[in-house]
């Protein structure tokens, strides 16, 4: 599936993503700045904050109390929107998400 | 500057090199490591991949294919052996390389237990290295009885994991309580009873006499005379910083490899990150264990390496998986001396505060992912929370500075 990431700069980066990669590992493998995943996807840092671009929130899902609690104290404001994106995981149902990240 | 020379791929040395790499430096970067991997995340291998729940794919830090797109010759199997600083070489196993730049990230290796402990056994494993894991994860099957040496983060996850897998595991702590070293009373005593309720036997205020066994271990004597059965040992009693190669090339050293806030070590041009390096840290020095330090420092010293002029500002946060608790750590509790507890309402959940003279230095938050969130930006911002208020469940975290 394809991913896209609007960038702090204000550009995008487009990817390739294997089904069943989270979009934190993604991110890191595409090098994207602002995603940075310390915990390596074990839900304990809350470094991999996106925002997920409005016409994809219903597709991606909500987010598990424990996801939901660390989005209450992030470092970038919390919106509607925000996911901690090692919780999404890729399948062909999302071919073409698309993922904000949150400018410092 | 045209070539940069990274001793030790793993988490340190791997981010200082796309740190470069992003900073727009064009020359060459190469990444020595020792390890037949690349670089991976360490973290897992006492959690999930230990449990066999996670892929070994899944541990590398970067895709195969990222360091030649980067322009990073990545070369695993391949030690540096010596360092001149004055010629400013680098011996490794395929030849001598020299270097504009030299950065040491060597992390640290476990504390091993000498010979007249282990007998030379076989089934005394350590926990550092996949390869570690591996002969962790090929023994297991044949086993029913760990016993587990040093109630640190390391010994606890591997019982809560062996004990998961359906082991008996029994922790043996030296010091009167489990995480005595890095943590309060009050968190020594919940992640006691975790593992009590679980079924792990912690055994504290006593020590490891030897083990016994033919060939390979079948029991342990502590220092009370007892004998466990045991054919699987694991050790975790506490790792060195890696400081072999720094201190032969004649570097200042001091509890790790000294740098300066910049990340220089003692030689110009040779500097130092990760869990190898020891740097001032609010007029002392210090040494931090942990991922979120080695990427932070690695950042930090490849911005220096390229002419900026950045100190270093340590944000220091540790987390632990056992059992059904996650425990998040910020702060440093050096020097503390009241603890707050904060209940929680889910299973196991509450949150312990740590102040000094007043002040808040760290929270220990056991499945409390709010508090421990909320206490890392106060403590990074140098706010203090009420403490009357803090213990209160009732009231809200958003009000309390
Ligand atoms: C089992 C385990 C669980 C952990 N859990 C957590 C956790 O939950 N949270 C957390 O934050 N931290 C955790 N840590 C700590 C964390 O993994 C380390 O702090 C981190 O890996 C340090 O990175 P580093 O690059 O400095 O060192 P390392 O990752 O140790 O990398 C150093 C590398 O340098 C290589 N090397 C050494 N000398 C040479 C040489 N002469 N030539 C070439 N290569 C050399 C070594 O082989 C090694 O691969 C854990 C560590 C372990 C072992
Ligand atoms: S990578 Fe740490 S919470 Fe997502």
């Amino acid at each position: 599936m394809k991913i896209t990431w609007t960038l702090q700069d204000g550009r995008t980066h487009t990817a390739e993503v294997a089904n069943g990669t989270n979009m934190m590992e993604a991110a890191v493998a595409n090098d994207i700045t602002g995603v940075v995943g310390e915990c390596g996807g074990s839900l304990s840092c809350a470094t991999c904050h996106v925002y997920v671009a409005d016409d994809w929130v219903g597709k991606t899902g909500e987010p598990e109390d424990f996801e939901d609690a660390m989005l209450d104290a992030t470092e970038a404001e919390r919106k509607d929107n925000s996911r901690l994106s090692c919780q999404i995981v890729a399948d062909d149902s999302l071919d073409g998400l698309h993922l904000i990240v949150p400018a410092l | 500057m045209q070539r940069v020379v990274i001793i030790g791929a793993g988490q340190a040395g791997c981010s200082a090199a796309f740190a470069l790499r992003k900073r727009g430096f064009d020359g060459e970067i190469i990444l020595l490591g020792e390890e037949t991997d690349p670089p991976y995340q360490r973290p897992p291998l006492s959690k999930a991949y230990l449990l066999g729940d996670m892929e070994r794919a899944r541990l590398y830090l970067k895709p195969p294919g990222a360091y030649t797109d980067a322009g990073i010759d990545l070369r695993t199997g391949c030690d540096a052996i010596a360092i001149d600083a004055q010629q400013m070489r680098v011996d490794t196993a395929q030849g001598p390389l020299t270097a504009d730049a030299i950065i040491l990230a060597t992390g640290s290796k476990p504390i091993r237990l000498p010979e007249a402990v282990t007998g030379g056994l076989a089934g005394i494993h350590y926990v550092r290295d996949l390869a570690d894991i591996d002969a962790i994860r090929t023994a297991i099957p044949d086993c029913k009885n760990a016993v587990i040496i040093g109630g640190g983060y390391i010994g606890l996850e591997a019982a809560a994991v062996t004990t998961k897998i359906g082991l008996n595991a029994t922790v043996v702590e030296m010091a009167p309580r489990i995480l005595q070293r890095v943590a309060s009373r009050e968190t020594s005593d919940a992640m006691r009873a975790l593992h009590a309720h679980h079924g792990v036997t912690i055994l504290e205020n006593v020590g490891l006499a030897l083990f016994l066994g033919d060939g390979s271990v079948k029991s342990a004597v502590l220092a009370d005379g007892t004998e466990l059965p045991c054919d699987l040992a694991i050790v975790g009693v506490g790792i060195r910083p890696d400081i072999a190669l720094a201190q032969a090339a004649g570097l200042r050293i001091e509890n790790g490899i000294w740098t300066d806030a910049r990340g220089q070590t003692s030689a110009p041009g040779i500097w130092a990150v990760g869990d190898c390096a020891s740097f001032p840290h609010t007029g002392a020095p210090l040494r931090l264990e942990s991922v979120p330090h080695a990427i932070d420092h690695a950042e930090t010293v490849a911005a220096n390496v390229l002419g900026a002029r950045t100190d270093y500002t340590a944000r220091p946060w540790f987390w632990s998986d056992q059992f059904d608790v996650k425990l998040q750590i910020a702060g440093l509790n050096t020097g503390y001396d009241q603890v707050v507890t904060r209940p929680g309402g889910k299973p196991w959940s509450r949150s312990h505060w740590y102040f000094a003279a007043g002040r808040l230095v760290a929270v220990d938050a056991l499945n409390a992912p709010r508090d421990y969130m909320s206490g890392k930006r106060w403590i990074e911002a140098g706010q203090t929370p009420d403490r009357k208020r803090l213990a209160d469940p009732a009231a809200d975290l958003k009000t309390l500075v």
